[in-house]
């Protein structure tokens, strides 16, 4: 992946990115907290054809959309900052119970207090996924909680 | 009655500028000429002379200088000064001697000599950076790919600017080539030891002037401003680059919170600023000059569209960013108008005050008009049609992917965990940390 940065004197800085398939996309910092998200023409590279002003709380909940991988990230964040909770990634196996089953039958949180906060599915995370979401084996759920809230919600994958 | 007088009318002229401010932003273009048109409407031998209100135009329209190129001052950190002038030098060189020779020609044609010459080439050498960076952003071009090239113009411009002034404002006095020489002398070794401040102690001025209170940081940076440009006014170098330096040397939150304090005092004194300046041009001497000036503006656009396009070639940019570049350069606005009113309030020429009001009144309204203009003309260009407001879905589906297996991972990418034992280490560093 290539990321280039260009200062834009006067008004902030400036990165543009180009994807696998050769489309280019760019997010211009302003000093002033603006972000105005950018995205390039097909034909001709050089000219954008859309430009986006986002305000700083709209930018930082457009990144936490893009960059799920925030996700986990406070989540170790919050172990370290609160002892006691505990993260755990669980694998829906290909026996399990609730393989093909929605999120809302575990009913994990009323039995065990702790919480599904992100499914991960082929190498992508889904966060914070509604109880109609349906489990697939392959899948790996990720739950916080206490660690015997954890290990209950582990047991509850396993055996139902 | 003469101060009742004088309110009434400041209030009326302050007034009809926020009418004409309405009427600009009504139809998107810069209120520079409209508040150059009022100026020309309430002045000498305009449709209804003011006079009573005439020293606070007058101290108003200095304040008005100094605080636009204060704020001008506060938009670059002096490292991104040093940093234009070590990569654009060349294309700022070239962005001079092209713009300027129009002016410098027209002004040695005329007669009018040399002196008149030198504040002529500022006159069409500079564009205005404030139409300039509100066109682009208004066109959606600050994240086309010549943007920086455009935007590094600019900055020479300006650094360009605080070297000119002080030499205009030395030859303006009509000083000899010694006393002249010493003063430049002086105006450079001022400009040299505020730079190094800048620099090398910028965090001091901003211990100083920082105060969580805003009423105190405006008073303070207002008082320093005034201050540090009266005492550069004093040594020679003109008021208006002893305030852009001192913008030069605020930076960071510091330079933000004081630009917006300052933003609606810069306002309306840059407002007042132009229509002193109108105030003082007759409308009766426009016409005569409105040739020179038409034809200046013609060749005003030409040679700053061959700025734009070395700018952007430079940059490795395509036509169309060649020609947006330049269509961007193409306004002049507020610095024109302060170099011209140096040249006027030194006595040069009385034609040079007219010519450079028309010249200005043509670029600032041409020069976005044409911006507005130059995708559709380079969209024709291309031998394509022109965007119409439909535009051709752009979409990735049919771009193959270039990666194989059509995996868009990368190294660093997480995969999905060990199956073989979950433990919580693991799910730590399974984290994506995206940095």
């Amino acid at each position: 992946m290539d990321l280039e940065r260009t200062k834009l004197p006067g008004i902030g800085l400036q990165h543009v990115m180009t994807t696998a398939r050769g489309r280019q996309l760019g997010v211009i910092s302003h000093r002033t907290g603006r972000r105005d998200l950018v995205v390039y023409d097909k034909e001709d590279p050089d000219s954008c054809i859309a430009t986006v002003a986002l305000t700083v709380e709209e930018a930082n909940a457009i990144a936490e959309l893009l960059g799920t991988g925030r996700v986990l990230e406070h989540l170790a964040e919050l172990q370290r900052q609160v002892g006691g909770l505990n993260t755990e990634q669980l694998p829906i196996t290909p026996g399990s119970p609730y393989d093909g089953r929605p999120l809302g039958d575990t009913r994990a949180r009323t039995r065990t207090s702790a919480s599904i906060v992100a499914v991960v599915r082929d190498k992508r995370i889904i966060p914070s996924p509604t109880p109609d979401f349906t489990f697939t084996a392959g899948d790996y759920v990720v739950v916080v909680g206490t660690t015997e809230g954890t290990t209950a919600v582990a047991r509850i994958l396993t055996d139902g | 009655m003469h101060s009742t007088l004088q309110l009434i009318e400041i209030g009326a002229i302050i007034l009809a500028l926020g009418l004409l401010g309405a009427v600009s932003n009504r139809f998107s273009i810069s209120p520079i000429p409209l508040y150059l048109i009022a100026g020309l409407a309430f002045g000498t031998g305009g449709i209804y002379p003011l006079t009573t209100s005439e020293d606070f135009i007058s101290i108003g329209s200095e304040i008005g200088v100094i605080l636009l190129l204060f704020t001008l001052g506060l938009e670059y950190t002096a490292d991104e000064l040093v940093g234009t002038l070590r990569t654009s030098a060349p294309v700022g060189l070239a962005d001079l001697v092209l713009n300027a020779a129009p002016g410098v020609i027209v002004a040695l044609l005329l007669g009018w000599g040399p002196v008149a010459a030198v504040a002529m080439g500022g006159i069409t050498y500079v564009t205005s950076s404030g139409i300039t960076a509100k066109v682009m952003g208004d066109l959606g071009w600050l994240g086309n790919r010549e943007t920086p090239a455009v935007l590094s113009i600019l900055v020479f411009e300006d650094l360009a600017m605080a070297v000119y002034l002080p030499i205009l404002t030395a030859l303006l006095a009509g000083v000899g080539l010694v006393s002249g020489s010493i003063t430049l002398a002086i105006a450079a070794a001022t400009i040299t030891v505020i730079l190094i401040i800048a620099l090398r102690f910028g965090s001091l001025v901003e211990r100083f002037v920082h105060s969580p209170n805003e009423e105190v940081l405006l008073l303070k940076v207002l008082g320093l401003t005034l201050l540090v440009a009266g005492v550069a006014q004093q040594l020679q170098v003109s008021a208006a680059v002893g305030a852009f330096l001192v913008g030069i040397a605020l930076s960071g939150s510091l330079a933000h919170t004081a630009q917006k304090l300052l933003a609606p005092l810069r306002d309306l004194f840059a407002a007042v600023f132009f229509v002193f300046f109108g105030l003082h041009t007759d409308p009766g001497d426009l016409p005569p000059v409105l040739l020179i000036a038409a034809a200046l503006a013609i060749a005003g656009i030409a040679t700053k569209m061959g700025s734009g396009w070395l700018a952007a070639r430079h940059a490795g940019v395509t036509v169309t960013g060649r020609l947006r570049a330049g269509a961007a350069l193409v306004p002049r606005g507020e610095f024109n108008i302060v170099i011209a009113g140096l040249a006027v309030s030194a006595g040069i020429n009385p034609e040079l005050g007219p010519l450079a009001a028309a010249y200005v009144l043509i670029l600032a309204v041409a020069g976005p008009i044409l911006a507005r203009g130059t995708e559709p003309f380079a969209a024709r260009l291309r031998h394509k049609r022109a965007r119409r407001n439909g535009r051709v879905p752009q979409t990735d589906d049919d771009v193959p992917l270039t990666t194989p297996n059509g995996a868009l991972t990368e190294p660093g990418e997480p995969s999905a965990p060990d199956t073989s034992a979950p433990d919580t280490s693991d799910a730590d560093d399974e984290s994506l940390t995206g940095r």
